[in-house]
């Protein structure tokens, strides 16, 4: 359903992305992990077309595009709520942007509230609440895009510990519940373990996968599995490679 | 609350203290004019300034209120033109590349050198003073609005984008909210400056309004009715400054 071919990104003549190729299949989950200014945020943007390709295709559903503007929601390590619109007003902006009819919206959006357990603040504004609410807000504003695919940048990367786990479980709802395909970077291999069913391990730049780990076992996962603990000591000795510490 | 509560006692005190330095001052005032004998028409004391803008009420409150209504009119006037203007600028970077040295340089033109040609051009009537008052306001609000709407941050642009909103959208939902803190706080200097605009417009050639009052009674050494002028004007300048923070108050520290 996406399909990304031969995708080349240049930033002042030097390569982020050299024919960097991708597919994405209907209700899948991919993680791509890799070091830190490896051009996953550039991929990404490259997808959202904040900037434009050199060369390479983008294809969404067979059909070719530009870039996903329209096609995906977004969500980023920033919660990016506006500091003067309360919670619902927040998860709604989606829909007055298109245009659609407030009253039902408000309805899908209270109902995305409950799921994410979100009910009670929805007339809080963003600083009144925990960093951990607010990313929960950012997940029901993401709902209401009513995209079948969603671009995850590093969602949980500002929040601590314990409130990662509880976005986590909401995030893997986004594929189980809400039957979206989601595409999202990180830097975390934990958390690529725990929510992906495909993890690639992405080269420094040029990026490039170097590796692709199918993860068929069943989700929630725990952690303690020895295959997955196995799985992330190859790659961070494979990270800690590409960043040159060894 | 406990926090509230402090700021309220911290208020109060700041308060006391702003009292006890204006009364100071007053008081330095009134003590000098009467024990150092300076005649009324060179430094009137505060006490014979007070009872002029009351017992001279009849004299002052006409030429006030046509200062005043020029005031308005050029507030009105300057937000009728900054904003469309400051909207345009941003949505199209071509006319704000071709108009921002315009708009810097007329700056730097001594608009109160201006006024007289204005009296010639527009009379001695209140459209030269409106225009006065306009000039001086209308820069302020359009930069402090251009550089509010500019100052978005891209990554919520981004977001915005990918909801595929159009540019109308956009300045609904973002920008206009997102300039506000910005174009107050340009309205806050141009309310009290738009002042001195119609003041000076007076004072070159008017017929009526406290400049032409200021003027007429300078010649006739009434220094209390000046001083009662100045006080009408000040009065109106914080009148001014008060309802825009008002609005502003409303509009934007409550929601953030």
């Amino acid at each position: 359903m996406l399909q990304v071919t031969h995708l080349t990104i240049q930033f002042d003549h030097a390569p982020i992305l050299s024919r960097f190729n991708l597919s994405l299949a209907p209700g899948e989950f991919k993680v791509l992990v890799g070091p830190s200014g490896c051009g996953k945020s550039s991929f990404l943007d490259g997808l959202t077309g904040v900037t434009t390709p050199r060369e390479g295709e983008i294809r969404w559903q067979g059909e070719s595009l530009p870039h996903l503007g329209g096609k995906a929601a977004y969500m980023q390590q920033k919660d990016l709520l506006l500091p003067w619109a309360d919670l619902l007003d927040n998860a709604l902006l989606p829909a007055r942007a298109a245009g659609r009819s407030i009253k039902a919206a408000r309805e899908e959006a209270r109902s995305y509230f409950q799921r994410l357990g979100l009910a009670g603040y929805e007339h809080h504004l963003p600083r009144q609440v925990s960093g951990g609410m607010r990313q929960r807000c950012a997940l029901a504003r993401t709902l209401m895009f009513d995209r079948e695919l969603i671009l995850l940048d590093e969602p949980l990367s500002a929040l601590d510990a314990i409130t990662r786990r509880s976005l986590q479980s909401l995030l893997l709802l986004l594929q189980t519940e809400f039957k979206k395909t989601l595409l999202m970077i990180t830097h975390d291999i934990e958390e690529a373990l725990i929510l992906a069913d495909e993890v690639c391990l992405l080269s420094s730049r040029p990026m490039e996968i170097r590796e692709t780990f199918v993860l068929d076992s069943p989700k929630p996962r725990d952690f303690t599995d020895p295959k997955l603990m196995e799985i992330k000591a190859h790659v961070l000795d494979q990270l800690q490679r590409e960043a040159g510490h060894v | 609350m406990s926090e509230g509560r402090i700021r309220t006692r911290l208020d109060a005190r700041s308060t006391l203290w702003a009292a006890a330095l204006v009364l100071g001052i007053l008081g330095t005032w009134e003590g000098a004019c009467r024990l150092g004998n300076i005649p009324i028409f060179i430094l009137p004391p505060p006490s014979a300034i007070a009872h002029t803008a009351v017992v001279k009420a009849g004299l002052l409150l006409p030429h006030a209120a046509v200062t005043f209504g020029e005031i308005c009119l050029g507030i009105v006037l300057a937000l009728a033109t900054a904003i469309p203007l400051a909207l345009v600028m941003f949505a199209k970077p071509t006319v704000e590349k071709a108009l921002a040295p315009f708009l810097v340089a007329s700056q730097a033109v001594p608009v109160f050198a201006l006024a007289p040609l204005l009296v010639v051009w527009l009379g001695y009537g209140i459209a030269s003073k409106v225009f006065m008052a306009w000039v001086i306001i209308f820069f302020p609000i359009t930069i402090s609005l251009l550089e509010g709407f500019k100052s978005c941050d891209p990554e919520y642009r981004v977001m915005f984008r990918l909801m595929e909103a159009d540019f109308f959208t956009c300045l609904r939902l973002l920008y206009w909210p997102w300039a506000l803190p910005r174009f107050f706080a340009g309205l806050k200097v141009g309310v009290t400056v738009a002042t001195i605009g119609a003041v000076i417009g007076e004072w070159v050639g008017a017929q009526k309004g406290l400049g032409f009052l200021m003027i007429q009674s300078n010649a006739r050494l009434q220094t209390d009715i000046v001083f009662a002028a100045i006080l009408y004007l000040t009065a109106m300048g914080l009148g001014l400054w008060i309802l825009v923070g008002h609005l502003e108050h409303r509009w934007v520290t409550r929601k953030r």
